[in-house]
């Protein structure tokens, strides 16, 4: 292999490679977090809270000490701190002390030799419980004479946007109310980690996460460790999408290791799962959209209320997404959106795959559709007439820079070829398939359409940046990359992104990506569409630095580059560590700021469905996409985040509810929480557009959040196109179909106005 | 209670609880852990094997059940050094993205194909509608499954 040539090379960026990690997953080879083992390791079990708001009276850990088997029981009594520890901001302690404020909420651990003995244990231990008043309507919780969830007050975060002159007036004003229920990122992989206490006082987890080096910066202090002491190894991770943002059982596995100075493994059941991590933001959105009467938005105001459950969580980044993408992909010249999180009883909430702009797409582009209808417009070309292109503002007037016009998005998708007429004679075709009993004679056919859009990698003046190690070495005379750095491969494929990437940088063929540990600095999280960018964007930077050495050895040779084997280059191994950040951007301003993210991702999708009115179940037909993705560095997996990303979309809109009474979640189980299967999928027609960003590596933007964004609206369009019901309300009910149910909270509040002074 | 299990074609003793599932003692016992564990109660086919030749979750068959029956895991399928077809078109495919429902997939569409070897796309997604997949929206997953069929012919 020559400096000179990459031809040969199999897996390059713009490849469909395969991806090296899946011979071991389709073997069942592949090490999970649940999967780790070591001999003589305890099982650890969390003893949570069954009541939304208690005072804690006592806890009695005696009979539970004394059953054989039990090596440990941890109140907060046995803490070696009293750190809080939380994700934006630390309000949540390690286990409850005085009070709990969620069902689930950890109040004691217990490690024994054996699962089923650290369940028991955990029953055994008796926690006397004072039960308080609830709060778990968020609008109330905003009310100055609330109950107080925390005593610092129940407002988490609060952003009022405001843009141009939101008094404008208007031709034409549509306003509604819109809600979305709670949904929840219901990865396959439980949370998992395996803690093995160190010699030198400290611990190594070996932890199913998104983000390392976070977790370290929560889990050393409750520890009362220096960070140094604390070490973190990935394990395999079961699926993410935002649920493993937040710290679990981190900090739980490392005291049961450091109390009993064995290693202890944890595995949440799926129950446990439910209540253990945070769940997506329900929100209630009050919208009113004005326009000329040729179609051209004038204004956009929005009141959003996010329920952030018990605590922060991410809350703060969710209610600022909610208020930055409030308006949509369109030119809005005046808006006015008050975003504000409350705290409430109900089981935090926080990140999940597009946070923020998944809430207020399904309003706004309900909006536009009801603005199409007010005006007499064909809903796509009022959308196309107002989409944003390079050199727009968005309501925070930070201009859009690097992407297709939001139009063209739009026009290609609505040109993508519609599916077949419904087959009546098929019963397995019809909505609720061979469940559905009647002929057929109720279904109705609808067409659907949104776009929407979202900031990629961290905004608001975050320090985000990834580190990456790349080492050239010879082995047996051929060449080998090892490619080191703490990103977290949660299935998004960001493992084959980097060996793309150095493969294609070094002209080598064999490229390594090693186990992401904390031995390396910070690769920030896998969210925010933002891995490729960042962590692909330090490889890259590293894996130029090792050819810049390349080429001066080669030089000093006297050698041309075409014509010198690399191999013969590496008598001494070749290491660069590159820290790589992004522009900077501008923290948020309490008014119109601008520069608050790096870059803005866009997508647009098209839904056909088939809806029974007399039983008000649907099929969704088909799904069409187009999507600004900058390249595709690796074509199937892009389709894959993008099929996979509408599936969670398509869940959200039918199917998917965490349904909570008095804060305690009602369907905590696979049985009753409804994932979309196999049967409820329908064809996903991808279209790729790649117009590159300039600060990305290969112009390549980051594709996982989009699909779940716009898929939801669309969906929900084609059924109120084939239905005629309002349906202002997600996940869309049977109900909602067939007696044309309307969601209303009660609430009034003007579009735009402060949630706190809103009036039952 | 002492348990003689068969298993990928080996006699083994295990020691079980009254109450436990296959699945535990496969994955706690015989460190078999390509049976997934992700729902406990059936839904979403992580922990299907085939036993006697049968698909089933072996989350919901008592470990005693299982005694003397013939218990084929995903760890049966393929070498190291070989994957099985149907492994090899999850991976040619684009199938597997964090991979925890693969090996279920598997398993159920080695248990289709034997069936019907060259299933329909509504065949396939009844077939595989006890399986869950989190990540990949089952687009790439129903291509494998074409594409393992084509290889069987």
């Amino acid at each position: 292999m020559s400096l000179g040539t990459r031809t040969r090379l199999r897996g390059v960026v713009g490849e469909s490679a395969t991806r090296t990690d899946a011979p071991p997953k389709t073997q069942g080879s592949f090490l999970y977090a649940s999967d780790l083992a070591r001999d003589g390791m305890l099982h650890g079990a969390t003893v949570r809270s069954p009541h939304a708001h208690a005072r804690i009276v006592s806890v009695d850990a005696s009979k539970a000490r004394a059953i054989p088997g039990v090596v440990v029981v941890l109140t907060n009594d046995d803490l070696p701190t009293h750190e809080l520890f939380g994700l934006m901001q630390k309000d949540q302690p390690v286990l409850a002390r005085t009070e709990v404020r969620y069902v689930g909420e950890p109040v004691a651990l217990v490690a024994a030799d054996d699962p089923e003995v650290a369940r028991l244990a955990a029953l055994a231990v008796v926690v006397e419980y004072e039960p308080l008043p609830v709060v778990t309507d968020p609008v109330a919780a905003l009310a100055p004479d609330a109950l107080r969830v925390h005593t610092h007050g129940n407002v988490i975060s609060d952003v009022r946007l405001v843009h141009g002159d939101p008094a404008a007036t208007a031709d034409v004003v549509v306003e509604g109310e819109y809600e979305v229920g709670m949904q929840d990122q219901a990865a396959l992989g439980p949370e998992a980690g395996l803690a093995i206490p160190d010699p030198d006082g400290g611990v190594t987890l070996h932890i199913a996460t998104q983000w390392l080096h976070e977790d370290l910066g929560q889990i050393a202090p409750c520890l009362g460790l220096p960070r140094d002491k604390v070490r973190l190894v990935l394990a395999g991770v079961g699926g993410a999408f935002g649920a493993r943002e937040d710290v679990t059982l981190q900090i739980h596995l490392c005291l049961l290791a450091l109390a009993t100075q064995k290693p202890v493994r944890m595995v949440y059941g799926r129950e446990e799962s439910f209540y253990g991590h945070v769940h997506r933001h329900p929100a209630r959105m009050w919208y009113a959209h004005g326009a000329k009467r040729d179609g051209t938005l004038v204004f956009v105001k929005a009141t959003i209320v996010l329920d952030g459950g018990a605590y922060a969580s991410s809350s703060p980044a969710v209610v600022a997404n909610a208020a930055c993408f409030g308006a949509g992909p369109y030119r809005v010249p005046n808006a006015l959106i008050h975003s504000v999180g409350a705290y409430t009883d109900n089981p935090p909430t926080g990140a999940m795959r597009g946070f923020g702009a998944v809430q207020t797409c399904f309003a706004y582009e309900s909006q536009m559709d009801k603005l199409a209808a007010a005006l007499g417009m064909d809903p796509i070309a009022l959308r196309a007439k107002n989409a944003l292109v390079d050199g727009d503002v968005i309501i925070t007037s930070q201009p859009v820079e690097g992407s297709e016009p939001v139009a063209n998005l739009i026009d290609r998708c609505a040109a993508l070829p519609m599916p077949g007429a419904p087959d009546a004679s098929d019963p397995v075709a019809m909505p609720g398939g061979v469940g559905n009993i009647t002929r057929g004679e109720g279904v109705r056919r609808g067409v659907g359409f949104a776009a929407g859009f979202k900031n990629v990698c961290y905004s608001h003046g975050f320090d985000d940046f990834s580190t990456a190690r790349v080492r050239l070495v010879r082995e047996h005379g051929e060449p080998v990359a090892y490619v080191l750095t703490a990103a977290a491969e949660v299935g998004q494929g960001i493992v084959q992104v980097c060996e793309q990437i150095a493969r294609t940088e070094l002209g080598v063929q064999r490229v390594i990506v090693e186990t992401p540990s904390t031995e390396i600095d910070s690769a920030g999280s896998s969210s925010a569409s933002r891995q490729t960018w960042m962590t692909g964007g330090a490889v890259l930077a590293a894996c130029r630095e090792v050819k810049t050495e390349l080429l001066r050895r080669a030089t000093t040779r006297k050698r041309s580059p075409a014509d010198i084997d690399v191999a013969d280059l590496l008598e001494e191994p070749i290491e660069r560590v590159v820290k790589h950040r992004h522009r900077s951007t501008e923290s948020l301003d309490p008014l119109t700021q601008n520069h608050g993210h790096v870059a803005f991702l866009f997508a647009a999708h098209r839904a056909t469905v088939d809806v029974d009115v007399e039983t008000g179940l649907v099929k969704v037909v088909q799904v069409a996409t187009t999507q600004d993705v900058g390249k595709a560095i690796n074509p199937v997996a892009v389709v894959g985040q993008l099929e996979g990303g509408i599936a969670q979309g398509l869940g959200l809109a039918l199917m998917e509810e965490l349904q909570l009474r008095d804060g305690k979640i009602r369907n905590a189980s696979f049985t009753d929480y409804l994932l979309p299967t196999m049967l409820d999928m329908p064809p996903v027609i991808c279209d790729l557009v790649e117009h590159p960003h300039p600060d990305a590596p290969y112009g390549a933007k980051g594709v996982g959040e989009p699909p779940t964004i716009s898929s939801t609206p669309a969906i929900v369009a084609a059924i109120r196109a084939a239905t005629g019901r309002e349906l202002n309300r997600v996940p869309v009910r049977p109900d909602d179909i067939v007696f044309g149910t309307v969601a209303r909270s009660g609430w009034r509040i003007a579009a735009g106005e402060d949630p706190r002074v809103a009036r039952r | 209670m002492r348990l003689r299990l068969d298993v990928n074609g080996g006699e083994r003793e295990v020691e079980a609880r009254e109450h436990e599932s296959l699945l535990t003692v496969l994955r706690d016992q015989l460190a078999l852990v390509g049976s997934k564990d992700a729902c406990e109660q059936g839904e979403c086919g992580s922990c299907s094997v085939l036993m006697d030749g049968e698909l089933v979750c072996s989350c919901l068959v008592m470990a005693g059940a299982a005694a003397e029956r013939d218990i084929r895991t995903v760890e049966s399928l393929g070498t190291a050094e070989r994957l099985h077809p149907v492994q090899q078109a999850f991976v040619d495919a684009g199938a597997v993205q964090c991979g925890f429902c693969t090996p279920g997939f598997v398993i159920s569409t080695v248990a289709l194909l034997r069936a019907n070897p060259e299933p329909s796309d509504a065949e396939i997604k009844e077939a595989l509608a006890g399986n869950i997949c989190r990540c990949t929206g089952y687009g790439k997953i129903l291509e494998a499954v074409h594409r393992a069929a084509g290889e069987h012919r």
